[in-house]
């Protein structure tokens, strides 16, 4: 037997000419592991994929291991990996969202039909949520969402070649300092207003966290800033809970606000740099937030901290605060083992006030009007106010802020323009995937953080997704943990596992339920973080109110 | 009253409730590990001692009380008062679940005996699963020493964690998400096509057997282990052969100081060598009539025309006969090369035997070629040649600073602590001429251009006494000459220095300021920095900076040469140098002359012998006439070796002692048929001074012979009246020779297996860190020599415009010897290549793995080309270990004037493209594992 010989050092070696490229792509843009992803993204927006040649260059000019860039590239799903002698995909990608509310408005149909219709040069894809449930059914060309889509329409944008997203009007930055707009952070860092002074006022309000764990605004201030500096603040727009859209409602329409909330929470808690998560799915949003924060330092108000806007990659597993700081940190978004929390070691290992979007869009407001102004609204014994992304079988899908407690029989009357033309009310979906399924008979239990908790359900991002007579509480469970398995992030046993075996489970026309039963118990206990915790619920729902239709 | 520290607080014992006792924990010790130490035992896959806790399996959730969810044990700390269930219904309902549901996914198949899931699963009394099974993936058996069966993966990632935060070789990743998780190697590469070098912990870190050895190894149940030591480099790493039928089956890393359960490739995979069917097994005398010459070559596995098989009665009597026939009419023309691979007490035996049998000084070994350099200027600036700082001090180091090494290759598991090192947030300087592995974990990569060492390190030194960063207190009272180092340095401004050896003045300044101020700067250095004609002032500059900035002679600061052969360090304290004796006594120092000739009854000659080089030039000259040869191969391993092999052939008498017949053997009279490294027992002393012992884990093949039996045999036929048994009884008389090691008594071995000297006293914890508060010389001052730019003895010229750099590969050990002949080794390096800058390779016209020629003054040789961005332009390095392409036949035989060293890592050649494919020396070319497993 003769050796043979390798004519390059072990493994993969580098392409001078791909390497040429790569570096031309990332230009002057420093290498710092922590960018992986943007630098991946240059690579998959210049190119369409990406090539393992490419993926090799750019491990040796970033001076990290092929494997830890593979890893990353391959976790999310808006990066293509090519390996050599396999295909590109096509010239265009129409991603279908195929999530609970687009899926109740026709979504499989579309999946169905058209691959055959847009040709073999476009790839069609099915997507888990793009947060736009209020235009259901939803399909992405390229980066461009077509609402209330059918074959027809999605044809034409292809043919169109329209795939860039369109962005939005929006209230400025001049408009937005017309209006007094950074007045209020400009007074903070004047010394007219204290850290103290402003902190109480979210304590007052009962301003809880809106990205769906509820912490109280103000504690979560206190908390970070009694860690010691550096610290940092890491905004959380990567909404991707299914049937949520409230962010992008709110950032398509006043950016600065959000802009404006955020620089007091970090001035409150003693943050010297912010990081702004945003979802790739988000690419209006993008455009508005690129181009006002560009604006917003070439003439800033006040000083400002320094503040990147980070673009997510296709990962629902990214709106967990901990996998989001991963993210950020250019790795696999993989949820963190909790303690210790991210308001002691969170991004790159330091001190972080996480908040979702909204909790900051807030802050002026509540501010300018008092604590009082936001916990004078509530319903039914709750106070303040909630914006219910609402969608479904209902008249006016769309966002609706309404009094914290509110019942969803309220909700759908009073803000929704009742229930589609022909369709009775079923049941409901009170947060999104993971907040379980509740039937019509509790239609009048107030809507708010805690009041859902006897029955196994939770209010999560108030995202409510409205069934009728013509859906199945079995079919949307299956839907959701579908989309769970899918997104799940792999890393621990009982939602890796759990998820697919589950979904194997719930196909069966009638449930195991013992087991089904068993293996959610697992899940909720075991799961490292809140997706596999809470990805049994619409199955558990399921078993619990709606048994006729699985056994 | 005082406070406690944080950092003691977060030791205190505190108390809390374990399945209701209250137990004692302390909060930096996981619940898992309290548990463990009280006798609870709670199911874990992803968890194990020595990796950091993941937590990702959560096998092992327990429940805490006032918690909603359960908490994995591996990760989490108790606090005061915590109650804490590990056997609630809730905790083991989720324990037995995790189980469950991987058990529902592992393939019919098993890969080991016992699968940690396995025996999980038996514990907690789980029945068959009920989960219908994922859909399985294909094995990738594209790797000669490892078999990957995915099916078996439970996705623990412990060989992730092994392969990047333990070895740091980064091969292994997690990519994909969900379900379609998978462990991959590069970018979901075969294994064999990789960038793996298959140091196998990833093997050794795995549950399932998802990761076993190939070939099914790991189902041989070991009839018996021994721990012992691995065979090849100065690292000294612990391990455990694993025995069935007098054959070693399989190797596991062993909790030792120096690689605490590490390994690399030729630790785990590389001891197959020892049942190679080219073992010596009987005796052989050359056949009358047999001519030798520099070209002569012998079949290793069909010797039978050059020579015949002796018992050892005659091959003994024959081998003395031919020594003493030359000492009655010249004992100078007697010489002796022991070797760094064989014992202390083999090393100390041999050199007694030259010294007092032959009667001469002429005996030396291959630390002549590696480190001599080193030595000298370490001896003439502090008197020791040993290193002052252990490898892994490198973690507690805030600077480390590799120059001329490429321990990756060349000293894995050390590599591994500096990388980790790195890791923690230690900065690594890496300065080399070839960009190596080392580079990507660096903060600064100097590739300077080669032969400029000096210019480079002066115009450190010049930097650091320019920018007033000289330790003035430290130079002050520890040392001495640092007005001429200063007015010496005057000429090296970093400025000027940086078109001489190609790094910015910007960078040299910055790193010298780094170095300069650390807390802790450790240097490490190897053949790069030694292997010159000015390898000794490469040193000098090197100790210079140490002592001008008071970085030695504490934790995490100091001077490594990084020692090649595993004792390496050993034979040289055990006198294999002809002019100290053992423990660096000068045999020209009457004093210890005296102590000696009383140690040893016997007259000794106070006059140095002859180095490696000396002897083989005085060969060739007719000077030396007869020759002892113990483990060591010359006709490979010295430059311009057809020289060396002309002289050889030249000798009126040669002994060779070795496992296989060498190149060397080739030329001899006499071929005693020795041990290999499993087959005995001794003591051997690694990079880190720490004397660690190797046991005897199988028989020898045949008639062969432990070392030790054969040296004493020659003695008595030398008149020598020697009747040392057992290597305990050699030890011991080492001791009285020997005040480094007086203290370490070999019982003392035998519990601990690693004993660090200097050790002076019975008892003594030995030393980690030397130099404390004196240099071991005369005033106990350390002495600065300043250093001149020499330039190589051959620069690239006209005909021959290109730099020829040796060394070696991480597969191949030294000649290749044992490694050519180890399957797994051998399968992933069979044949000769010359590495060449892509650039370089294209301009020849060249392919990679084309059949080039490199010619130099001495010699030719044409072997493969392998495209290497690391290779500087203008370099080709090429590995020695190969006989059908020998390196050395290229290499210049200039030496050092002070360490006598050749200068192996510079000579001119010139390259072209074509040539003879390489022949095939009758071992290796990828036929090693056939042979071996077929």
């Amino acid at each position: 037997m003769k050796g043979k010989v390798r004519s390059t050092p072990k493994g993969r070696g580098v392409d001078p000419k791909a390497l040429e490229e790569v570096r031309k792509l990332l230009g002057a843009a420093p290498r710092r592991r922590d960018l992986l992803i943007e630098h991946l993204h240059r690579i998959q927006d210049a190119c369409g994929y990406l090539s393992a040649m490419h993926l090799a260059a750019l491990a040796q000019e970033m001076r990290m291991a092929l494997a830890e860039v593979y890893e990353v590239a391959t976790f999310y799903h808006h990066f293509d990996v090519v390996k050599e002698g396999e295909e590109a995909p096509g010239r265009l990608t129409v991603r279908v969202c195929d999530s609970i509310a687009c899926e109740l408005a026709g979504a499989q149909e579309l999946l169905h039909r058209l691959p055959a219709i847009l040709g073999a040069d476009v790839r069609v894809l099915h997507a888990p949520c793009v947060g736009r449930c209020e235009v259901a059914p939803c399909v992405v060309v390229g980066q461009n969402p077509v609402p209330f889509a059918n074959a027809a329409k999605v044809r034409e944008t292809v043919e169109d070649e329209a795939v860039k997203c369109p962005v939005p009007g929006y209230l400025d930055y001049a408009a937005y300092k017309r209006g007094g707009g950074y007045r209020l952070i400009a007074d903070c860092l004047a010394g007219r207003r204290t850290r103290d002074e402003i902190t109480k006022i979210m304590e007052d309000s009962g301003l809880r966290g809106l990205g769906g764990a509820g912490f109280p605004a103000g504690r979560k201030w206190r908390i970070v800033a009694a860690e010691p500096a550096p610290r940092l603040m890491a905004v959380n727009i990567d909404e991707g809970e299914p049937g949520t859209f409230k962010d992008r409602w709110y950032l398509e329409r006043d950016p600065h606000r959000f802009l404006e909330g955020m620089l007091v929470a970090a001035w409150c808690a003693g943050v010297g740099e912010i990081y702004v998560y945003l979802r790739d799915e988000y690419a209006g949003c993008r455009a508005v937030l690129e181009k006002e924060l560009k604006k917003l330092q070439a003439r800033p108000p006040c000083a400002l901290p320094p503040i990147h806007l980070r673009r997510g990659a296709g990962a629902y597993i990214c709106g967990e605060e901990s996998a989001m700081i991963e993210s950020i940190e250019g790795k696999r978004g993989m949820p963190r083992l909790r303690p210790p929390y991210v308001a002691q070691i969170g991004l790159f290992g330091y001190p972080t006030l996480e908040h979702n979007m909204e909790t900051v869009y807030w802050v002026r407001e509540i501010v300018e009007k008092g604590a009082g102004w936001f916990a004078s609204h509530g319903r039914h014994g709750r106070k303040g106010l909630r914006s219910f992304s609402v969608s479904g079988r209902v008249a006016k899908p769309g966002v609706h802020l309404a009094p914290a407690g509110i019942t969803v029989r309220e909700l759908i009357a009073e803000y929704c323009g009742g229930m589609q033309e022909g369709h009775a009310f079923y049941g409901y979906l009170p947060g999104g995937a993971s907040g379980g399924i509740l039937p019509a008979s509790l239609g009048d239990v107030p809507l708010d953080f805690d009041t859902l908790q006897p029955y196994g359900a939770f209010i999560g991002s108030a995202a409510v997704v409205i069934l009728s007579d013509y859906d199945k509480a079995s079919h949307a469970a299956q839907n959701l943990m579908r989309f769970f398995r899918d997104e799940s992030c792999g890393q621990c046993t009982p939602c890796r596992v759990g998820t697919s075996k589950a979904l194997a489970l719930m196909g069966e026309r009638r449930w195991n339920q013992p087991l089904l039963k068993e293996l959610s118990q697992a899940m909720a206990d075991a799961s490292i973080c809140g997706l596999g915790q809470a990805a049994p619920n619409p199955a558990l729902s399921t078993m619990k109110f709606f048994p006729h239709e699985v056994t | 009253m005082e406070r406690a520290t944080n950092r003691q607080l977060a030791t205190m014992p505190i108390e809390f409730k374990l399945n209701g006792k209250t137990v004692v924990g302390r909060p930096d010790e996981t619940i898992i590990e309290t548990a463990r130490r009280h006798g609870v035992e709670i199911p874990h896959l992803c968890y194990k001692p020595g990796l950091r806790p993941d937590g990702n399996c959560r096998a092992c959730v327990v429940e805490v009380k006032g918690e909603r969810v359960l908490a994995p044990s591996c990760c989490r700390y108790p606090t005061e008062g915590m109650e804490v269930t590990t056997d609630s219904a809730r905790a083991l309902g989720s324990q037995r679940m995790v189980l469950e549901l991987l058990l529902s996914d592992m393939p019919e198949k098993e890969y080991r005996l016992d699968s940690e899931l396995d025996q999980w699963a038996r514990k907690l009394k789980l029945g068959l699963p009920r989960f219908p099974s994922r859909a399985q993936p294909a094995s990738d058996l594209s790797h000669p020493a490892i078999a990957v069966n995915l099916d078996a993966c439970i996705q623990c990632t412990r060989c992730l964690r092994a392969c990047r935060e333990e070895q740091v070789n980064d091969v292994i990743g997690y990519a994909f998400r969900g379900e379609q998780s998978k462990i991959v190697f590069d970018f979901d590469d075969p294994m064999g096509a990789s960038t793996c070098v298959a140091c196998g912990e990833c093997v050794q870190a795995c549950p399932t057997g998802a990761l076993m050895p190939a070939r099914e190894a790991g189902f041989a149940a070991a009839e018996n282990t021994v721990d012992s030591l691995c065979p090849f480099c100065g690292v000294g790493c612990q391990l455990t052969y694993h025995v069935s039928q007098n054959k070693i089956r399989f190797v596991t890393g062993r909790d030792g100081p120096a690689n605490h359960g590490r390994l690399c490739v030729k630790g785990r995979y590389g001891f197959d060598y020892a049942h190679h069917p080219h073992r010596l097994t009987r005796p052989l005398i050359r056949k009358p009539g047999v001519a030798k010459s520099a070209d002569f070559v012998v079949d290793p596995g069909n010797w039978s025309e050059a020579f015949r098989e002796a018992s050892w009665e005659e091959a003994l009597e024959a081998a003395a006969a031919g020594l003493r026939k030359i000492q009655s009419e010249d004992r100078y023309a007697l010489a002796g090369f022991g070797s760094a691979k064989g014992s202390n007490e083999e090393a100390y035996l041999f050199q007694k035997l030259v010294r007092t049998g032959f009667g001469t000084n002429n005996v030396d070994h291959c630390t002549r070629l590696c480190h001599a350099s080193s030595v000298a200027a370490l001896m003439e600036g502090i008197n020791s040649g040993a290193v002052s700082n252990q490898v892994n001090d490198v973690l507690r180091a805030e600077v480390v600073f590799v120059i001329g090494a490429n321990p990756t290759v060349n000293h894995p598991v050390a590599a591994t602590w500096i990388k980790n090192a790195a890791q923690q947030g230690v900065k690594l300087i890496v300065a080399d001429p070839r960009r190596t592995e080392l580079e990507r974990h660096a903060t600064h990569f100097l590739q300077f251009k080669p032969d400029t060492d000096v210019a480079l390190l002066n115009a450190m030194i010049h930097a650091i006494i320019d920018e007033g960063l000289v330790n003035e207190a430290f130079v002050k009272e520890r040392t001495s000459g640092f007005a001429e180092l200063k007015k010496n340095s005057k000429a090296f401004s970093p400025e000027k220095m940086a078109p001489v050896c190609g790094i910015p003045a910007q960078t040299i300044r910055e790193v010298a300021r780094l170095y300069a101020t650390s807390k802790g700067s450790m240097i490490l250095w190897g053949m790069g920095i030694s292997q010159h004609v000015h390898g000794t002032d490469n040193a000098r500059c090197l100790i210079a900076l140490a002592l001008m900035t008071g970085q030695i002679g504490r934790p995490g600061t100091g001077l490594h040469p990084l020692r090649g052969q595993n004792n390496v360090q050993g034979a040289s304290d055990s006198g294999l140098i002809p002019m100290v004796f053992p423990d660096y006594q000068r045999v020209d120092n009457p004093e210890a002359n005296k102590r000696f000739r009383a140690l040893w009854g016997a007259e000794l000659d106070d006059k140095p012998g002859l180095t490696v080089v000396e002897i083989m030039n005085a060969a060739n000259a007719g000077k030396i006439r007869g020759m002892y040869v113990m483990g060591e191969n010359p006709a490979m391993s010295d430059p311009d070796v057809a020289h060396a092999r002309e002289a050889m052939a030249k000798l009126e008498h040669l002994v060779v002692q070795d496992i296989f017949l060498t190149e060397t053997a080739y030329l001899a009279d006499v071929v005693l048929p020795a041990t290999a490294f499993p087959e005995k027992t001794g003591t051997f002393t690694n990079t880190d001074r720490m004397v660690q012992l190797g046991r005897k884990a199988i028989e020898p093949p045949g008639e062969a012979r432990e070392d030790l039996w054969i040296i004493v045999q020659l003695a008595r036929r030398m008149g020598l009246e020697w009747s040392y048994e057992k290597p305990s009884e050699v030890f011991e008389e080492m001791r009285k020779g020997m005040n480094s090691i007086a203290g370490i008594t070999w019982e003392r071995l035998e519990r601990d297996s690693c004993v660090v000297y200097p050790c002076e006293h019975e008892g003594d914890p030995g030393e980690p860190v030397v130099f404390r508060t004196h240099f071991p010389t005369a005033t106990g001052r350390a002495k600065f020599v300043p250093a001149d730019l020499i330039p190589a003895d051959e620069r690239p010229d006209r005909h021959y415009p290109m730099v020829l750099i040796t060394g070696r590969q991480l597969e191949h050990w030294h000649t290749g010897a044992m490694t050519r002949r180890s399957g797994v080794l051998d399968a992933i390096e069979p044949e000769p290549v010359a590495s060449l800058h892509p650039l370089d390779l294209a301009a020849l016209k060249a392919r990679p793995g084309e059949v080039v020629t490199v010619a130099s003054r001495r010699g030719s040789i044409s072997l493969y080309a392998r495209a290497d961005e690391g290779t500087p332009r203008g370099a080709v390095f090429i590995p020695f270990a190969f006989y059908e392409a020998a390196a050395n036949l290229l290499t210049n035989p200039a030496l050092d004037p002070f360490g006598k060293i050749p200068e192996f890592k510079y000579c001119a050649v010139k390259v072209t493209r074509g040539g003879e494919r390489p022949g095939n020396p009758g071992y290796g070319k990828g036929g090693t594992l056939a042979l071996l497993s077929g």
